[in-house]
């Protein structure tokens, strides 16, 4: 970890209000980051589905097991790992639910809106086998910045 | 804030005018619950005004659908009107707009049923 990174870690009860809690945090956090509104929107939308994810796929809200959240602030990008402590799961497995055919599914957006709201979603494997995704956000310089090199 | 729901009669048509969040928990329930007793009691035209709903999660869109499905499984129909940008942009990046009838007058919503 660089130096100038700054990083928090929570661990989460598996429990609705969990849901609320790690939305607030990171929310906050982007507040602090310099995100405008809309972008904290989604950046807090997009934990929110992460952790919801964690708390009944990954967890199957087993209350004995637990959601460990981090969060990191580097120089360029906002970090946001959400950890479960299921059987982790593979993206391809998981249907498209943008297919006509999946239209009227009532579950199976949330990863699909992590990936929307976010610059770059992926999962890994976690430590203890569990799926672990991982959201990243540039900070907002970092876009303003990309805008004063473009070439005219 | 937790999801209200007032239900008022125009004509032959229901209309429910939602206030506050439909997520994971309590507000998905209250959407749930609101839907299903109109359409168990055998009411056809639904008509949901989310225009105080400015934040649905995955598990609320989730119940928009089961509440489109129940009530077009009993033979009736169920609308949206007057979305909020959030609500809006969810629905469109889902496509779910290509599934819902969705309304932004709420005399045009309720002549539009057959």
């Amino acid at each position: 970890m660089a130096a100038n990174t700054q990083r928090i870690e929570v661990t989460l009860e598996t429990l609705l209000e969990s849901v609320d809690l790690a939305e607030s945090i990171t929310m906050r956090i982007a507040e602090a980051a310099g995100f405008p509104d809309e972008e904290i929107h989604k950046i807090g939308m997009a934990v929110r589905e992460g952790v919801i994810n964690a708390y009944n796929y990954g967890n199957q809200q087993d209350r004995q097991k637990k959601i460990l959240m981090s969060v990191e602030l580097a120089p360029e990008t906002m970090v946001v790992k959400v950890i479960d402590q299921g059987h982790g799961f593979e993206l391809t497995e998981i249907p498209d639910p943008l297919a006509e055919e999946n239209l009227l599914r009532t579950s199976g957006r949330g990863l699909f809106l992590m990936r929307a709201f976010m610059d770059e979603f992926r999962v890994e494997r976690g430590p203890e086998g569990g799926a672990q995704l991982v959201m990243i956000k540039k900070l907002p310089h970092v876009h303003s910045d990309n805008g004063k090199h473009q070439p005219e | 804030m937790a999801l209200q729901g007032t239900c008022r009669q125009i004509g032959d048509v229901a209309i429910i005018d939602f206030s506050g969040k439909i997520t994971l928990g309590e507000g998905s329930a209250t959407l749930r619950k609101t839907v299903r007793e109109l359409a168990e009691g055998g009411q056809k035209k639904i008509v949901l005004n989310l225009s105080d709903v400015d934040y649905i999660d995955s598990s609320g869109i989730g119940e928009l659908v089961s509440g489109f499905t129940t009530v077009r499984s009993a033979g009736g129909e169920l609308k949206l009107l007057h979305l909020t940008k959030r609500v809006h942009d969810i629905l469109q990046i889902t496509r779910l707009f290509t599934v819902f009838d969705v309304q932004s007058e709420e005399g045009a919503a309720v002549r539009s049923f057959k």
